[in-house]
């Protein structure tokens, strides 16, 4: 019986680590390609681990054209997506966790109903209209739309968020005289605070990684990903891993801090009816 | 007690949560629902407002029209049922609880935060000519000269490459749905279970799987609605090589400025999801003689 238990754990334990070897072995390879020099990238037979680690391909993508520009364009349309994201959606959040109010299922229906579309569908007619409004090929654009895209999961969130603090707080505080404002910014605001970040943090990873309404968006004026696809084709290999590794670095800082928050973010904002 | 104090908070209670939601309303209102509405008037009407199904005549006889179509579903068809199995084994396995188990669940969450088209890029250091997998081909023996899995000389190669790299990056999202899903089953009916003399096997496909099926609902509706935009990593590895719908959407904008094709491929990847997720509801409806939770 103990054998039989201890030949289970051992069978248990080689499949969780094929299965952590599967998915951080691409992104080993990917770093690996990022710092192997230019002409190695191109050898045969290539070895896996370069002869020697260097920035030069690094070096090569962030001095081409564009690369730093846009770049800087990334951070400040992700950042601006955060802002209008929070600013909209947090009051929602709040309203949603806290009171029971006619239309509130409405409301959280609609808010779910809003994954069914896809980005190109609000992307195209968007760049019509930003046409006419002369927000086309400007980073405010972009971050409308990111916002656009980012607003339901932020509200879901949210209201995820301040349903975890408990409401008797509040109430307590409002009983011994503070005002619902100040029950809210010294009593929910506070203890709610490392749940915002993380969905500060979740909203700017959605819109640094945004490719098909940023590229539809933008002309001159592109973000990273919109930067790499359109000039994609006619880049060299080594420019391609390096946009790609990246891309996915500031991401993996990201999901490493906001980890514990993953399962409010992607589980619970769906499985909950 | 300051009861007229009470009573006015409660008084303005009312109204409030409108107030509250109102911004985010007229953001969604503005920036979501009025260019969807736009989206369909550009696909029916013609730019002097007069209705038209000639660019839904012109998308249907459009050359990539019919692999796009073949090749969206295709890769649907195969992606998001390995997915499901996949990250059903792998929350299974979660749920086991051993040691070191959260740490094992982070690992697997971690695609969750990779932008597609990272992900094609990163595949694509694997498949291309000079990648990593002749690169282990070669030494183990397998191959003398680079294979090009990558190439119009054989579509297939690129199909499958695409398969890897968006199961690869997409499976998280169903994994953590189906994690949340188990959590709240509770274990008194595992035990239950277990003490009436059920095999692993019967607890799993008579007890877990029918608790299990609203998150696995949900799981594949939102997966499979995603799955047919594919649309990144399918340019990053393969370019127009395997033509999809969301592709030809973006190439009819960005290739040949026509942004009413544009966005009737748009409109009609809009009409899939709908009929998607009418579909899901539809086969996952409680039927007669059980028991909803």
């Amino acid at each position: 019986m103990n054998y039989r238990r201890l030949q289970h754990q051992t069978l248990l334990y080689m499949a969780a680590v094929v299965i952590a070897l599967w998915v951080l072995m691409p992104i080993v390879l990917i770093a690996l390609a990022s710092f192997t020099p230019k002409q190695e990238i191109y050898a045969w037979p290539k070895s896996i681990i370069p002869s020697h680690f260097s920035v030069e391909t690094m070096k090569y993508f962030l001095n081409s054209y564009g690369v730093l520009s846009s770049l800087l364009n990334s951070v400040l349309v992700a950042v601006i997506t955060l802002g209008i994201t929070l600013l909209v959606g947090a009051p929602a959040g709040y309203a949603v966790a806290r009171f029971i109010f006619r239309g509130r299922q409405v409301y959280r229906m609609g808010i779910l109903m809003t994954r069914m579309f896809p980005t190109a569908l609000l992307a195209i007619p968007l760049a019509v209209t930003f046409i006419k409004w002369g927000l086309y090929d400007t980073l405010i654009g972009v971050a409308l739309l990111h916002s656009a895209i980012a607003m339901p999961f932020a509200v879901l969130i949210i209201t995820g968020i301040f349903v975890s603090v408990p409401k008797d707080l509040e109430e307590a505080a409002m009983t011994m005289g503070c005002s619902r404002l100040g029950a809210f910014a010294r009593v929910a605001l506070p203890l709610a605070l490392p749940g915002l970040a993380a969905a500060a943090m979740f909203t700017f990873v959605i819109s640094w990684n945004e490719v098909f309404g940023a590229t539809i968006l933008t002309v001159q004026h592109r973000t990273l990903p919109a930067q790499i696809l359109s000039t994609l084709s006619a880049s060299p290999l080594y420019f391609r891993f390096a946009g790609g590794f990246f891309m996915v670095l500031p991401t993996l800082v990201f999901m490493f801090l906001i980890r514990r928050y993953l399962f409010q973010m992607w589980g619970g904002a769906t499985t909950e009816k | 007690m300051n009861n007229y104090k009470l009573q006015r908070l409660l008084g303005t209670d009312t109204l409030l949560p409108y107030w509250l939601l109102l911004p985010s309303f007229l953001y969604l209102l503005v920036f979501f629902m009025s260019p969807l509405v736009n989206a369909i008037g550009l696909a029916f009407r013609t730019d002097n407002g007069v209705f038209t199904m000639q660019y839904f005549l012109q998308l249907f006889h459009d050359l990539n029209f019919g692999s796009a179509l073949k090749y969206t579903f295709l890769l649907v068809a195969i992606i998001v049922p390995v997915q499901l199995v996949t990250a059903l084994v792998i929350a299974l396995l979660v749920n086991t609880g051993f040691k070191g188990s959260r740490f094992f669940l982070y690992i697997c969450t971690i695609p969750l935060g990779i932008a597609d088209l990272a992900a094609g890029l990163i595949w694509l250091s694997i498949f291309a000519q000079h990648g990593y997998l002749n690169s282990a081909l070669y030494s183990l023996g397998v191959i003398n000269k680079p294979i090009y899995f990558i190439s119009y000389h054989n579509i297939s190669f690129v199909f499958w490459a695409i398969v890897i790299a968006e199961h690869w990056r997409a499976t998280a999202i169903v994994l953590v749905n189906l994690v949340a899903g188990l959590q709240m089953i509770s274990k008194d009916y595992l035990e239950a279970a277990e003490v009436l003399g059920a095999r692993p096997w019967q607890r799993l496909r008579y007890v877990i799987l029918p608790l299990l099926k609203p998150a696995i609902q949900s799981a594949l509706i939102i997966r499979t609605i995603l799955a047919i935009q594919m649309f990144a990593v399918v340019i990053a590895l393969g370019g127009q090589l395997v033509p999809v719908l969301a592709g030809e959407s973006y190439f009819w904008y960005s290739l040949y400025r026509s942004y009413h094709m544009a966005a009737t491929y748009a409109v009609l990847l809009m009409a899939l999801s709908i009929i998607i997720t009418w579909f899901y509801m539809w086969f996952f409806r409680p039927k007669a003689g059980m028991v909803e939770r």
